[in-house]
């Protein structure tokens, strides 16, 4: 039924090996990051920007890319390992850029003046939702045909705003949008389900509108590819539903110390830590 | 020199919601390119309401959701558009704040928000006052506030915004106050103007107070005392030179605003002299450090002194 290369997979999750073990690295170096969400978003964001996204890592600003929000900006380390993966940059200068004052380059929480890649100035939960509505409208307004993608945490639906922007584009019909709900499970001090319960989320957004495509396992590259496979061609004009695709994945995936212990949502790492987490990694790469 | 101004408003009342709202309807018709987005809060039958009918294609209405709608507004201008949003004016700084901070001034983008129902112009109580909201704004970087003194003061703010980069926060109260210059000038954002020339003492206003301010030099004038009034039409950036110059000439200063006397203009001018070595008298007028009293606004305005009687006799008991 798939339409997806298995070839094209597996060289997918070797990618996200590579960015699992330079990620750990970057994070030990610099001393401080967010690994649990870091760590569960790779996939999705590996499949978006090495596959499924318009995208020119050459020339970051191209007018018709396709636009990726990350709403939770804390896990921006995640994209910055990618940049430098592309090319943007080298880790050597990512980590002598890192919040160094009038120097700095890269930062906890993305800001956009800094690094051209990044789309929008992060950091603020709830935030991503409704400037990627707008972005969408915008897009819509100027007929311009690419797409705006918004990465959302399942924590961070706490916040009412995230469901104003869910109200909107139902009422928009913004077909050129789609919102991927990292649905680790886990926020800062313990399992969502405890902090603030979030189901039956996929029958919340359809109730809002929205088309919900569900990957049970957000962290196999199969899946992944094979959920954004659905997505419709781009028409920046027409009213469809807006898709919501809810991933769900494991906080701190790949490293065994770290998987779904909400004490590893934010800080860093001693040599021992990465020693351990870099073989983990390895050790739990998929097999195909 | 000051710009020649007019006391005879009996066919001038005018109104700068409505005004804004015609300009943005000419700068369309002129072939602007821009997007506009409200929250339930545009009356068909207003100005604004008539472009929404025109340009519909071009015109967003968020319900009442004014986070979303600002944080939308940012990632429309960050898909290419200027944007002007109107939200009302309570609601922008209480309940957008972060959207303000994060995604208007801090991803710098060019949106123009335009607040209505500024200060207690908007009658209803303190859920509907909006009297925080330059103590707000003076505290967030890489924001531009312009308080239009009159309707075709407001004209010029929202055609000059058009080629003015970055955020701006455009403040209008609710009914408009007549027009008070009686010719046309230069209109330049951050650049304050001298309104009335005085030797006795100098009102630092801005927006819809200067009218009150106006009458009250009037009162004053009567009683041979000579007041000038400056129009700080721009509170961020400041225009800190007019401040210590108009300072300077009299020793005699009193600013008056629909805010709150902690954090606004008064606070801002305050901060100015003081770091200037500023040595004379200086006296704030607006509201005080309360929830505002319940009645019409003209009422409230009487009742805290920030009329023009009251304007008139805390200047008379500045200059005793």
């Amino acid at each position: 039924m798939s339409k997806v290369d298995i070839n094209r997979v597996i060289e997918l999750e070797d990618k996200c090996l590579k960015i699992r073990k330079d990620l750990l690295n970057f994070i030990y170096r610099i001393g401080m990051g967010h690994l649990g969400g870091e760590l569960s978003i790779v996939e999705m964001a590996v499949a978006l920007y090495y596959e499924y996204m318009k995208y020119d890592a050459a020339n970051p600003k191209m007018e018709d890319r396709d636009r990726f929000v990350l709403s939770k900006g804390h896990c921006s380390e995640t994209l910055y390992t990618i940049f430098q993966d592309m090319g943007m940059y080298t880790m050597d200068y990512m980590v002598e850029h890192f919040e160094t004052l009038d120097t700095a380059k890269f930062g906890m929480h993305s800001n956009r003046k800094y690094v051209p890649a990044i789309e929008v100035s992060a950091g603020s939960l709830g935030h991503g939702l409704p400037i990627a509505v707008g972005m969408a409208l915008g897009a819509r307004a100027s007929k311009a045909p690419w797409r705006t993608i918004v990465m959302v945490g399942d924590g961070e639906m706490d916040e009412g705003t995230n469901w104003e922007a869910i109200m909107a584009a139902g009422h928009y019909q913004l077909g050129n949008l789609v919102a991927i709900v990292d649905k680790n499970q886990v926020q800062m001090t313990g399992p969502t389900a405890n902090v603030m319960n979030l189901d039956p989320l996929d029958k919340k957004l359809e109730a809002f509108g929205w088309e919900v495509i569900n990957i049970e396992d957000g962290n196999d590259m199969l899946q992944v590819c094979e959920a954004l496979e659905k997505l419709p061609e781009v028409d920046p004009v027409t009213p469809r539903k807006p898709i919501f695709i809810i991933s769900n994945t494991v906080k701190g995936k790949g490293v065994d110390f770290m998987e779904g212990n909400y004490k590893w949502h934010g800080g860093g790492i001693a040599k021992e830590q990465l020693e351990e987490a870099l073989a983990d990694v390895e050790k739990n790469r998929k097999v195909r | 020199m000051a710009v020649k101004t007019t006391f005879d408003f009996d066919q001038m009342l005018s109104n700068a919601r409505e005004a804004y709202g015609e300009e943005l309807m000419k700068l369309a018709d002129e072939g602007k390119e821009f997007l506009f987005t409200y929250s339930d809060n545009v009356a068909p039958s207003s100005s604004a309401g008539k472009m929404v009918a025109k340009y519909p294609d071009r015109c967003f209405n968020f319900g009442i959701a004014e986070p979303n709608q600002v944080g939308a507004s940012a990632g429309m201008a960050l898909a290419g558009h200027t944007v002007f949003a109107q939200v009302f004016g309570p609601f922008l700084p209480l309940r957008a704040a972060d959207q303000i901070h994060t995604d208007i001034a801090y991803n710098d983008v060019k949106v123009r928000l335009i607040g209505t129902h500024s200060g207690v112009t908007a009658g209803g109580g303190p859920t509907h006052n909006d009297i925080a909201d330059l103590a707000l704004y003076r505290a967030i970087p890489n924001l531009t506030v312009v308080v239009p003194a009159d309707a075709d003061q407001c004209r010029k703010v929202i055609r000059a915004s058009m080629d003015y980069d970055g955020p701006m926060i455009i403040r209008i109260d609710r009914a408009g106050s007549p027009n008070i210059y009686a010719e046309n000038y230069e209109y330049e954002i951050g650049k304050a103007i001298d309104l009335l020339e005085g030797k006795d003492a100098t009102i630092i206003s801005t927006g819809s107070s200067l009218y009150e301010c106006m009458m009250a030099t009037k009162l004053l004038a009567e009683e041979g005392l000579s007041v000038g009034i400056l129009d700080m039409h721009t509170i961020k950036p400041l225009d800190t030179d007019a401040i210590i110059r108009v300072a300077e000439k009299t020793g005699n200063v009193v600013t008056v605003e629909d805010h709150s006397i902690n954090g606004g203009l008064g606070g801002a001018v305050a901060e100015v002299l003081m770091e200037a070595g500023y040595k004379g008298k200086f006296k704030r007028i607006g509201m005080p450090d309360q929830f505002s009293v319940l009645g019409d606004p003209d009422e409230i305005y009487k009742f805290y002194g920030m009329d023009r009687t009251g304007i008139a006799k805390t200047i008379k008991e500045l200059l005793a």
